[in-house]
């Protein structure tokens, strides 16, 4: 299992690139980080997923100051 | 007072209010940076919705500089993981350090927050750091490499206005960065006030947000930051410890 944005979905062996693909992210929207560390965007087709793999796919949305605490969504 | 700027990590700024993003329906944003003149605006970073498409970049103007906040960071560790993340989204070195423990008061761990600071700004960060009020805090900030500081008024969202009034006086006359006061202020002369003391600009969000008309009350918190400016500028008129002074000199002539 790939714990991906808080839920742990069946994608072990898959490309992260075919995993964004196949889940409509809309490339140049978001950042992914694995395991605490950013993964750049030439790296999307030839990163493997792997059993245990902590991903995060982030992007901006409207903050002013604080105002996540309530809908704490990453971290 | 056309040349009347301030600086931050290098780009120059006219307008002395700095808007945040949050709570506002995405086609509010617009109307309300334009309104406010803000040449800087807030965001944060979340996990991407994959079902809501909308990209709020999509409704901010282009010249209008991105501060990414660290809100939802307890630590420093995890504000310098928000941080990375936000300039990997590609929209600048600008970052507003946020860091909390607790969701009642939404207080910043000021500790943490210097720690985040230092390692953020060795690695090229413009960093705006969020803080209480405290001037050995401000100065530890100072020598970690802060653009500015940006001390609360009183608690984020309470639109309470500048309680930490007096702590905040100290910091504009001891600290040799921009204050930037943030976090509580809830009305135009709040606003207005802040920058007669002398602080470099304001942020204000909730205000604007919650306000009965965004674009409006965006236009009203320009005009009073824009006074309050012009106003510490000139100096403010001095106060009389007891009695009066007449301002017109002809008082009493009827009876001379």
């Amino acid at each position: 299992m790939v714990h991906i944005n808080g839920k742990d979905i069946d994608v072990a062996g898959q490309s992260l690139m075919d995993f964004l693909n196949a889940n409509d992210y809309e490339m140049g929207t978001f950042v992914v980080e694995c395991n605490e560390e950013i993964i750049h965007k030439e790296d999307y087709k030839t990163y493997i997923l792997r059993d245990g793999d902590v991903i995060e796919v982030v992007q901006f949305m409207g903050g002013g100051c604080g105002t996540s605490l309530m809908y704490r969504s990453i971290m | 007072m056309k040349n009347d700027t301030f600086t931050l990590g290098g780009k120059e700024f006219s307008s002395r209010f700095i808007l945040g993003s949050g709570k506002y329906s995405m086609e509010l944003i617009k109307a309300a940076v334009e309104n406010a003149g803000a040449q800087i605006i807030t965001l944060a970073v979340r996990r991407t919705n994959t079902k809501k498409k909308e990209n709020i970049l999509d409704f901010i103007p282009d010249n209008v500089t991105l501060l990414p906040n660290t809100s939802g960071a307890r630590d420093a560790k995890e504000a310098v993981r928000i941080a990375r993340m936000a300039r990997e989204l590609g929209c600048g070195d600008f970052v507003k350090v946020e860091i909390m423990k607790d969701s009642k008061y939404l207080l910043p761990d000021n500790v943490e927050t210097v720690k985040a600071t230092e390692m953020l700004a060795k690695e090229g960060f413009v960093v705006l750091p969020y803080m209480y009020p405290d001037l050995y805090t401000a100065r530890d900030l100072v020598n970690a490499g802060a653009a500015a500081v940006m001390p609360l008024a009183s608690p984020i969202g309470s639109n309470k206005g500048l309680a930490t009034k007096e702590f905040i006086q100290i910091l504009i006359d001891e600290i040799d960065l921009p204050v930037i006061v943030d976090a509580g202020i809830g009305r135009p002369s709040q606003a207005c006030e802040a920058m007669e003391m002398g602080a470099a600009a304001v942020m204000a969000n909730t205000a604007i947000a919650t306000a009965g008309d965004v674009p409006v009350m965006a236009g009203a918190f320009k005009a009073a930051i824009e006074a309050g400016r012009s106003a510490y500028l000139s100096g403010l008129g001095r106060v009389l410890e007891r009695g009066a002074s007449a301002s017109d000199p002809l008082t009493g002539f009827l009876r001379d």
